[in-house]
């Protein structure tokens, strides 16, 4: 199934008017009606939503896709991510529309930018324009681009064949593969009541699908054990990961399993209320989502009385973020929720016990709620009999990079990395990333390594690297994403990120030398182990294990003296140059 | 019956005793055992930012001052590589922003600065970010020096949890996160605080200084030429070395 962003055909349901209040939506259409967000908004929401001033002041600045600064009319941010990304056309669209990145065209017309992953890697080079997806670029496209914003037409009537976003399955699974009948996993709840359901999800051995693997049915468990005056289902749609975009196959064609999953987790915890937390990289889905959930409420599966049944009451809505990779970790969504910058909690306690608005929460994964409905239906051994001891059940992979078929594959775990490369049609690869930026990199003799909490975890982005690839630059990527997205509470993961980004981009530009290999290695190791949350303890990695893997990557750019400065003393002069208009020799260092 | 089997956790192989509820810091601060830490006020929420308390439980990293103790609990305090790694981020501290100790008026009484001195911090080891801050001395009686906070949030917490205000909070991001007040201009004028504030005086750097109370106490007489950081119960002592004569 493909899907369109063109124009709404349903304008959503009225349950939405509590979360229009939301302040990441308000911002929204503040951003939208001016382009940025002015001081005097400022104000006026803090007042309208009875905030302080400062917290919607730290929101805006919190979120890459809200600006101080007025953006043009078409708005274009390009993916900066190795899959979907192509920062090299961002700067050939720059040149066309006499435009400098970052900066809005004196004319006002168009500003064009590049953001992290937007979840298009399998059919990149892509961008957001005015929040909506283009993909597929070609040096033909942008052109065509550029002559649309040359012409001064707005995006609602570019092509609708420009946005088009195509689901890509290229092997169907226990989950893709197996129709789902929409309400028989409520029907089978209903019939069997929450504990033995419970047990079921608990037999399957079911764990998130976000990378993380915590038992689904014990974290459903504790929640249900926990005291509150509400109880809360939260799914985590926030699919930030490079390389990740399974879940929005997900939302798109199998959107009834992920919201009857919901809505299960709701019956069994004894819970009123759902949100699905959709990152804003796929606002243009929510039409559609709308749509389902406007189905279901007709249908008796949402609502009051769901399925007849007398207290069981249960709905969903739904928040969009604003680009940060942060609010994929689950505290930080809460905290998100809340209308706050997503910083991580302290943990203990735990979203089970203490989570949104202070009250017992299961946060899951899309596809651990689609497996769940699943599961509901077809009971626990029909999905532990797949997979491998430890890891029950089948993963659902994005693969993106050099090979023939990029694309959504399901398969049971313990699946060995070549089996996959084989399947995508991957030749002469050098280096894959499993699990993405915060996963694993692994080389060509760990290709017979399987796939499972008990080898190679991951949350389902598999990046893969031909020889051609400059697997340095491919890491630098990756550290300039960490030390974007950090959220900047601890100190370690704020100014650590920062240093091992800086660190990188000396080695990359021939700078470094052994004691800059070294001393990366030593912050590395200090911001894996020291930072507060999921991200700081994951964002060196993809450095350590290429130091590990890849040494020569490194060896082969430094420079052979013990010592060189950070800076560049010469490209340091260029300033004073400028200014005394000279470019003589002897205006020069060497 | 036998008795109760008395609470304890072990630091550096001393039995420390606890109560529920207690974290491991406060436990250490109840028997006088020194952990490092710039981001905790006992009586303020535990946050857990600095990680100068950094410890090893069991082998495990964690934050002292955010991770309760329990029964069982082995724990690395005080070594040479937990220092190490203490150092490292008290350097980090230095270098993300501007910290000119001799021209500061906190020195002396800046705890940032003692931590160092603890740690055996020479030098800033990093290449320095040299980031660009706002100073802002609207307000009558206190100043608000960017250049030297270190985000450590105390005076955020200060200022809602014990004087029931909201003057401060944390915006941006990452690398870019800076302390920012609740008003409508921006300006430290238009917020409610006062120079009877915790939160006016809880800044453990020399960031949010009170205005005309400079160099009072003179150097060579402040809270660290007298006392060691580790020292027992010197937490009121630093907090009154803030506050002077003329104020209550």
């Amino acid at each position: 199934m493909d899907s369109h962003n063109g124009p709404e055909t349903n304008p959503g349901a009225l349950t939405q008017q509590q979360s229009n209040n939301h302040l990441l939506h308000r911002l929204f259409d503040v951003q939208k009606q001016f382009r940025h967000i002015p001081e005097s908004s400022i104000a006026e929401l803090a007042n309208d939503l009875s905030l302080p001033i400062s917290q919607v002041e730290a929101v805006v600045d919190f979120y890459s896709f809200f600006h101080r600064t007025q953006r043009g009319r078409i708005d274009i941010l390009f993916s900066n991510c190795t899959s979907c990304g192509d920062l090299t056309m961002m700067h050939d669209l720059c040149k066309q529309l006499h435009v400098s990145p970052g900066k809005t065209r004196a004319d006002g017309m168009v500003s064009i930018d590049s953001t992290s992953c937007i979840g298009m890697c399998d059919q990149g080079p892509a961008l957001l324009v005015n929040g909506r997806t283009l993909t597929h670029l070609t040096g033909q496209r942008l052109e065509q681009i550029a002559a649309q914003v040359d012409a001064g037409a707005p995006v609602e009537q570019w092509p609708v064949e420009w946005f088009r976003v195509q689901d890509n399955v290229r092997k169907n699974g226990l989950l893709l593969g197996t129709a789902f009948e929409t309400g028989a996993a409520l029907r089978a709840a209903a019939k069997q009541g929450p504990e033995a359901m419970l047990a079921e999800i608990v037999t399957s051995g079911l764990r998130g699908r976000g990378g993380a693997g915590f038992g689904t049915g014990m974290k459903w468990k504790f929640c249900r054990e926990a005291r509150g005056d509400e109880h809360y289902v939260i799914c985590n749609a926030d699919e930030g990961e490079p390389g990740t975009f399974k879940d929005r196959v997900l939302l798109t064609s199998h959107a009834h399993a992920v919201f009857e999953g919901m809505t299960l987790c709701g019956y069994v915890i004894g819970s009123r209320k759902g949100y699905l937390y959709l990152r804003g990289e796929y606002r243009y889905m929510l039409p559609e989502l709308y749509a389902v959930l406007a189905r279901r409420r007709k249908a008796g599966l949402l609502g009051e009385s769901i399925l007849g049944q007398q207290g069981f009451n249960f709905d969903i809505e739904i928040i969009v973020g604003a680009g940060a990779y942060i609010c994929g970790e689950e505290s930080a969504l809460i905290e998100s929720m809340e209308q706050k910058r997503g910083v991580p909690r302290v943990r203990p306690p735990f979203p089970v016990t203490c989570g949104y608005q202070g009250q017992p929460t299961v946060v899951n994964n899309v596809e651990t709620l689609a497996a769940a409905a699943h599961i509901a239906v077809h009971g626990g051994e029909w999905f532990n009999t797949h997979g491998s001891d430890k890891s029950d059940g089948t993963k659902i992979l994005s693969i993106s990079g050099d090979c023939a078929t990029p694309g959504v594959y399901e398969y049971p775990f313990g699946v060995s990395i070549q089996k996959i490369l084989d399947d995508c049609g991957a030749e002469d690869v050098q280096a894959i990333q499993v699990g993405g930026p915060s996963g694993t990199l692994i080389g060509p003799n760990e290709f017979e390594r399987k796939l499972g909490f008990e080898d190679l975890a991951t949350g389902g982005s598999f990046m893969i690297f031909g020889q051609q690839r400059d697997l340095l630059a491919v890491i630098s990527n990756f550290a300039h994403f960490f030390a974007h997205e950090s959220c900047g509470f601890c100190t370690p993961c704020r100014v650590g990120t920062t240093l091992l980004k800086n660190g990188l981009d000396k080695i990359a530009v021939g700078h470094g030398t052994k004691y800059d290999v070294d001393e990366m290695y030593g912050m590395a190791t200090l911001v894996k182990r020291r930072s507060h949350c999921g991200l700081g303890q994951t964002a060196a990695n993809p450095i350590l294990d290429a130091l590990q893997r890849f040494p020569k990557l490194f060896e082969d750019r430094l420079v052979h003296s013990d010592f060189e400065p950070h800076f560049d003393l010469d490209a340091a002069l260029e300033e004073a140059r400028q200014i005394s208009h000279r470019d003589d020799a002897e205006a020069h260092l060497s | 019956m036998s008795e109760p089997i008395k609470k304890t956790i072990s630091i550096d192989g001393e039995e420390i005793p606890y109560e529920e509820g207690q974290t491991i810091m406060d436990a250490a601060l109840a028997a006088d055992v020194y952990i490092p830490h710039l981001c905790h006020r006992p009586g303020l929420k535990p946050h857990g930012s600095c990680k100068l308390c950094t410890i090893e439980v069991n082998g495990r990293s964690a934050s002292a001052c955010t991770l309760p103790a329990a029964a069982g609990q082995e724990i690395s305090n005080n070594t040479e590589a937990l220092n190490g790694v203490r150092k490292t981020i008290t350097q980090m501290l230095f270098v993300e922003g501007n910290h000119f100790c001799p021209a500061c008026e906190k020195t002396g009484d800046c705890t940032l600065q003692a931590v160092a001195y603890h740690l055996d911090m020479l030098d800033g080891h990093f290449p320095q970010f040299y980031p660009r801050r706002e100073v802002d001395a609207s307000h009558a009686s206190i100043v608000l020096d960017r250049d030297r906070c270190i985000l450590c949030e105390l005076c955020v917490r200060a200022s809602r949890e014990v004087d029931g205000k909201d003057v401060f909070a944390i915006t941006g991001r990452g690398i870019d996160a800076r302390l920012i007040v609740n008003s409508e201009s921006g300006k430290l004028v238009d917020t409610d605080i006062t120079t009877d504030d915790l939160a006016a005086h809880i800044c453990p750097v020399g960031a949010i200084l009170i205005k005309e109370h400079g160099y009072e106490v003179p150097i060579g007489r402040r809270t660290f030429d007298l006392h060691q950081v580790g020292e027992p119960g010197l937490e009121p002592v630093i907090l009154s070395k803030g506050r002077h004569s003329d104020e209550h």
